[in-house]
């Protein structure tokens, strides 16, 4: 699955912004972390803040910060500000599609699409931030919890 | 007395083994999520995993000394040609007690179990359309495996 330039800039700066709640972020902070245009940039956060995701705090000092759930929202309710993940293939319809090699094709894609939602909206932006602090840090184990039985 | 788990953050909660006596709160608290009161079938889980062997668990999680949710879970080696691995086949909290840290202290408590009985990896399957569940699974980390399930009617 290959996510489109917008849709991947909104899934870094929301997890930039959310790993900070409380403090603001400029544009070209965000920019600079991950290479990538502020000018494009710009425009994926005045559409996160449409969303309720983000709010621009102005003046001195201003910038975002992230103001949603971030043990609610997931991948797939980032991913559907920015793109259609919910109707099979591109261009539309076509004639082959009614004949029995067009509809079983379509089960077996409409089946590999429906995983990739299932995966998608089963990963909020809180489990992504915990899977990025374990990248970081990858040796951190549950610490103070012992087994019930044996030993 | 047997051994306990307190959360860290949380000092009210705790884990133990499950005892008889736990019974008709597991079977009420599964009946309260599903709709079904499966008394048999609890008791027939109880008699399988719930006699503190060191490859079968199930747990109870205290909240001020109240049950509020259950885990339950297995060892199980070589079928579909894996490796030894831990099997979590059940864990529910009860709504009021959600978002406390309970099913994370529970699951926490069973990968204990697991790692002392020497397995490395943990399994549990979800069905696609409980996204609550499978997103509480990502949470602690949890992925898609090396197995896909298949089926087809009959």
């Amino acid at each position: 699955m290959r996510l489109q330039v917008a849709t991947r800039l909104a899934l870094y700066a929301i997890l930039e912004l959310a790993s900070d709640p409380d403090r603001q972020f400029s544009a070209t902070e965000i920019a600079d972390r991950f290479g990538i245009s502020v000018n494009h940039l710009s425009k994926v956060l005045r559409s996160l803040g449409r969303a309720g995701l983000v709010e621009a705090v102005r003046g001195a000092g201003g910038g975002y910060r992230f103001v949603g759930n971030a043990k609610r929202i997931t991948l797939l309710d980032l991913i559907r500000l920015f793109e259609d993940v919910d109707s099979s293939g591109e261009g539309g319809r076509e004639a082959a599609d009614a004949t029995p090699e067009g509809r079983v094709l379509g089960s077996v894609l409409e089946e590999i699409e429906d995983i990739t939602r299932v995966t998608l909206s089963s990963i909020s932006v809180a489990t992504m931030l915990k899977l990025i602090a374990a990248e970081r840090h990858p040796q951190r184990k549950p610490e103070g919890v012992v087994p019930l039985f044996g030993g | 007395m047997p051994p306990r788990n307190a959360a860290a953050a949380e000092a009210t909660l705790s884990t133990r083994p499950a005892e008889p006596s736990d019974l008709p709160v597991v079977i009420a608290l599964d009946a309260e999520i599903t709709g079904l009161a499966k008394e048999q079938y609890w008791k027939e889980q109880y008699e399988w995993y719930g006699r503190k062997r060191l490859d079968r668990f199930f747990i109870i999680a205290e909240s001020d000394g109240t049950p509020v949710g259950f885990i339950v879970g297995e060892i199980r080696a070589w079928e579909f040609g894996s490796s030894p691995s831990g099997w979590i086949f059940a864990v529910n909290v009860k709504p009021d007690a959600r978002l406390q840290g309970v099913a994370s202290l529970l699951v926490d408590t069973i990968c204990a179990c697991f790692r002392l009985a020497g397995v490395s990896t943990v399994r549990t399957m979800v069905r696609k359309d409980q996204t609550l569940l499978t997103s509480f699974f990502r949470s602690q980390g949890m992925r898609a495996g090396p197995f896909i399930e298949l089926e087809k009617s009959l």
